[in-house]
């Protein structure tokens, strides 16, 4: 699983230092900050976070779906394969969304046409990227239905999404996504509607499609538990920022910003027996409150001076390279080094 | 422990219009024989899927669901036999939560006159001592006095759930049926609502009837369980010996597909196949046998009759049934 880590494959994504802003009462407020991260081929990067975080406005900014009236992407790159898609233009975005990368969502009936058939929804796709004909268009859109085991999956493909249960209709979104290949998927919570022994379905669906195209995977999602079946590698997202980052197990093992340590106290677990749960106090800042430190400090027990005057970098975590986290007391940070920056 | 709440095999089947101008009806069977009681001071949960009748289970406690067969036992009294100022004045001490507090509070009336509202009408308080009361009733949920003269677009998803919480206190139940509280709400604070419950538990010495799909709450929460599949309970015991060793096999895979936060945590069960049938054409016998990996012959004819196996009880074939229970299903 994680040897995707060290392999001298170049990222299919890479987003550095994007900024993404919102109008709010004719004042601009970021909802991401100075975000990076990348994924390469065959990987999947889990972004989690409890609402607001700004975990789904990352993807839609990849997708360039940031609404233009209210919000903007005002500093940073996001290059696919290369390619930096903060250049691309309306038009040109239209032929790489749903090709080199698609996203599927948390509701699956939100983003089906309710008065088409399952089956032309897909092969619609194919037609616009690829300019397949009608028949060959079908015949594809078919093996995709097949590919993500709608069962007796002919008869079905003149099938309306109403006739779909919730499961069956994320393996649509599925099928729709995937049509054209793409290198990169991203998922914003594709499992979150669903009922747990339906959601292990799709997540073992969507695992084994990755590995078998290879293509890279962004899931996001509110779910540590889901986190620890998918991903191979994780980013935590509080505030805007990513502040802690690292390979799965020792995400798991080792959670060391005291956000991701506390989310993990805070979960109830059906594994473990009866145990104290420890709930972090107060609420996340709204996106209109400006802090020039960590975005944590006021519910953070670690709390230092510094965490409230300044901003904490991407630091290694215990001489890891892999594991990163934005904390003035976890992180690696040597005393000299820290002032200089 | 003295029995509090006993529910003796509820049924509710709702009749479903189905096709144009409603010209075809369908039946549709939300409870089937639900029977489980519930303890003073204790929390009783009902674990299942979406569809599975765990909030009809719980609703027909109040009668807001009018059950077809059964007795529902509050104190020794049957509720579904009660009149309706009968009915009323039990209601104030069987209180009900909603997974939505949004949607159940109203949005043009401010925190003090929701509150107010019940306490008034059950005579709880007089137009002289409510205001202090609600005052206390907020601290007791740990909202500020101002919250009082604020709306309920101006609180956030916790704060609102606290809301909740404080008007079903405002009558000095004894028994909250509580329908996926924490569910609508992100896990850091869902797990400071779960521990005010816990906190008015023991002060108050309150019992709950707790609905969730979330096997994790449930564990934390409650003592003992009962697992609902498609308007049946498949299988009842503590929530230890359910959630540790499941016997019936649908326990056994939504145990196996909860997620848990461990990357080495490896699925044991196989992962079950396809969806759940519709609660309005069940299949026959054992409603999980398409699904179940243990399928036998006779699953696929006869519901299987409820065992007793340990302090557990499961409606599975797998387990041997004493030979005097096969017709009490």
């Amino acid at each position: 699983m994680s040897d995707t880590l060290n392999s001298p494959l170049q990222p299919v994504l890479s987003v550095e230092n994007i900024t993404t802003e919102f109008r709010i009462n004719g004042a601009w407020h970021p909802a991401v900050r100075d975000l990076s991260f990348s994924v390469k081929p065959n990987e999947t990067l889990a972004i989690v976070g409890e609402s607001g975080c700004g975990k789904s406005i990352t993807a839609l900014s990849v997708m360039r779906l940031i609404s233009k009236t209210q919000g903007r992407i005002s500093s940073g790159s996001i290059r696919l394969q290369g390619r930096d898609l903060l250049a691309c233009s309306e038009r040109e975005m239209e032929a790489i969304r749903g090709d080199a990368m698609s996203m599927i969502f948390q509701e699956p009936m939100t983003s089906l046409n309710p008065v088409m058939t399952i089956g032309d929804q897909i092969a619609e796709s194919l037609r616009y990227h690829r300019g397949l004909s009608r028949r060959q268009a079908n015949a594809r859109a078919l093996e995709l239905l097949e590919l993500v085991k709608i069962p007796s999956a002919p008869s079905r493909f003149k099938d309306y999404p109403h006739q779909f249960s919730g499961g069956m209709r994320q393996r649509v979104m599925i099928a729709m996504a995937l049509a054209c290949d793409p290198q990169l998927l991203l998922a914003d919570e594709p499992t979150t509607a669903l009922d747990v022994t339906i959601q292990v379905q799709i997540l073992a669906l969507l695992a084994e499609l990755k590995e078998r195209t290879g293509m890279a995977m962004v899931f996001i999602t509110h779910n540590l538990g889901v986190v620890a079946s998918i991903a191979d590698r994780v980013a935590v997202m509080y505030g805007g920022r990513i502040i802690e980052e690292a390979p799965v197990e020792q995400l798991f093992d080792r959670p060391t910003h005291p956000y991701t340590e506390a989310l993990l106290r805070s979960m109830p677990r059906v594994d473990r027996d009866r145990s104290e749960l420890h709930p972090i106090p107060g609420q996340v800042p709204p996106i209109t409150v400006r802090t020039p430190g960590c975005r944590y400090a006021d519910r953070c027990p670690l709390r230092i001076e510094r965490c409230i005057r300044e901003v904490p970098p991407l630091a290694p975590v215990g001489g890891n390279p892999h594991h990163t986290a934005r904390c003035w007391v976890r992180a690696d940070l040597p005393v000299q080094e820290s002032i200089a920056s | 422990m003295t029995t509090l709440l006993d529910v003796k095999n509820v049924s509710k089947t709702f009749v479903v219009g189905k096709g144009f101008m409603g010209s075809r009806k369908a039946k549709l069977q939300a409870l089937h024989d639900i029977s489980f009681s519930v303890g003073e001071g204790e929390s009783f949960g009902i674990v299942g899927e979406s569809g599975c009748g765990k909030s009809t289970a719980g609703r027909s406690i109040l009668r807001l669901v009018e059950p077809d067969a059964g007795q529902v036992f509050y104190q020794g009294e049957d509720l579904l036999t009660a009149n309706r100022k009968r009915m009323r004045a039990l209601r104030r001490e069987i209180q009900i939560i909603f997974q939505d507090p949004y949607a159940s509070l109203n949005p043009r009336l401010t925190i003090g006159r929701t509150l107010a509202e019940p306490m008034l009408l059950h005579g709880v308080a007089t137009r002289r001592d409510v205001e202090e009361k609600i005052q206390s009733v907020l601290a007791e949920v740990g909202l500020p006095p101002q919250a009082m003269q604020k709306y309920p677009h101006e609180f956030s998803g916790g704060q609102r759930q606290r809301i909740g919480i404080a008007r079903a206190l405002a009558l000095d139940p004894r028994l909250i049926i509580a329908d996926e509280p924490v569910s609508a709400l992100d896990v850091s604070i869902q797990a400071q609502v779960l521990q005010l419950m816990e906190k008015l538990q023991r002060t108050r010495r309150l019992s709950f009837v707790f609905i969730s799909h979330d096997l994790g709450v449930v564990r934390h929460f409650c003592r003992q369980v009962a697992v609902m599949y498609l308007g049946r309970i498949v299988e009842k015991g503590s929530v230890n010996d359910v959630f540790e060793e499941p016997l019936h096999p649908y326990t056994q895979a939504l145990r196996a597909a909860s997620p848990v936060p461990d990357p080495r945590a490896k699925i044991t069960v196989a992962k079950i196949e396809g969806d759940a049938a519709s609660a309005m054409s069940p299949p026959s016998g054992c409603h999980f046998h398409p699904r179940c990996p243990k399928a036998m012959d006779i699953c696929r004819r006869e519901y299987p009759a409820w065992r007793e196996v340990g302090h557990r009880g499961v409606a599975c074939h797998l387990y041997p049934a004493k030979a005097g229970d096969a017709h009490a299903a």
